[in-house]
């Protein structure tokens, strides 16, 4: 994903046969696309929790089964990071992205647990041209991410900016 | 870690500061966000952020880590205290959630939690809810980030 990374700027995409860089015209409105299974395995959990949410739902097991979530369950901030994976080996890493603002509502639906094969649904809701840049627009995405049994953990709904085809062939002419 | 009838709206806590370097943005990227501009530093001088900039998610995950180790350092002073010890429940979300302005290697943002509202929970009576504005500061004094967090609170009377 690194190379696909370093190959992923505007000015290069040209240049680089295999690499279609997808821009604000190619995000109407509608359902995007379904990705992974990814799988989230107990030591990813706990190494992850121990950096960023050493908490004892997310790091013992004894203590976890006492909490409100009944089990060992990783952080939400964990399960944030690997849907922004999800995203970017989706379509994020092809496409013509400046970053994003913000999150508008994450909501933490279910925990998430050692062994979870986790699917994204992502969902274009809306897609305007920038008023301050015009050469971008802004897209704003729900994700949805399910464990195997169908089950929504996490729903998300961001905007990113994405640059539009015109801004794009302006700098290149 | 406070009950919830320790909780008023307006409280404020300054939960500490964190210095992000080039290795650690370029190691969390690597791992869930590797994007160019939280990769590399030309790409990143070369982008909207002008720098080697951390993921957002990273930013949103080391201030869970500071709120956490400030939550742990409350619950020794209680404990050595003799008082009880709230455990704080699992959080449902969150709203508002803003990158202001990028957060580049070498910045140290300073984060501060403060209560915007408190309810009861009507599924869960020994519970209470609380929002709160976590909030992370630059050392140019500029807000970088900001989000609006949602938690469960024990009650000390049904504890």
């Amino acid at each position: 994903m690194v190379e696909i990374a370093a190959n992923n700027g505007h000015n290069r995409a040209s240049s680089s046969k295999s690499i279609i860089m997808l821009t604000f015209e190619d995000f109407p409105p509608g359902h995007l696309g379904t990705y992974g299974p990814r799988r989230v395995t107990r030591e990813e959990i706990l190494a992850f929790a121990a950096e960023f949410d050493p908490q004892p739902m997310h790091l013992d097991e004894e203590a976890a089964s006492r909490s409100m979530l009944a089990g060992l369950s990783g952080s939400g901030w964990h399960l944030c990071s690997i849907m922004m994976r999800m995203m970017f080996d989706g379509y994020i890493g092809r496409t013509a992205s400046l970053g994003s603002p913000g999150v508008n509502e994450l909501r933490w639906l279910a925990p998430l647990r050692p062994g979870d094969d986790l699917t994204l649904d992502v969902d274009v809701v809306e897609a305007r041209v920038s008023r301050s840049r015009p050469e971008t627009g802004i897209v704003t995405f729900k994700g949805q991410v399910r464990n195997a049994a169908g089950q929504v953990l996490c729903e998300m709904v961001s905007p990113i900016i994405v640059r539009r085809r015109a801004g794009i062939a302006a700098e290149q002419g | 870690m406070r009950f919830f009838e320790d909780m008023a709206i307006g409280q404020r806590r300054e939960v500490g500061s964190f210095t992000f370097t080039a290795d650690g943005i370029k190691k969390f990227a690597a791992q869930f966000d590797p994007q160019r501009f939280h990769l590399d530093e030309e790409e990143g001088r070369k982008s909207l952020f002008g720098g080697l900039a951390a993921s957002g998610w990273h930013v949103g995950s080391v201030c869970m880590k500071l709120l956490v180790a400030d939550a742990q350092r409350q619950a020794k002073e209680a404990l050595a205290r003799g008082e009880k010890i709230a455990v704080w429940g699992p959080s449902p979300g969150f709203r508002e959630l803003r990158w202001i302005k990028p957060v580049l290697a070498g910045d140290t943002i300073s984060f501060a939690s403060e209560v915007e509202s408190l309810r009861s929970s009507e599924k869960r009576p020994e519970w209470g809810i609380l929002q709160a504005r976590n909030t992370g500061t630059n050392q140019r004094g500029e807000l970088v980030f900001s989000l609006l967090a949602t938690a469960f609170v024990p009650r000390r009377s049904n504890s």
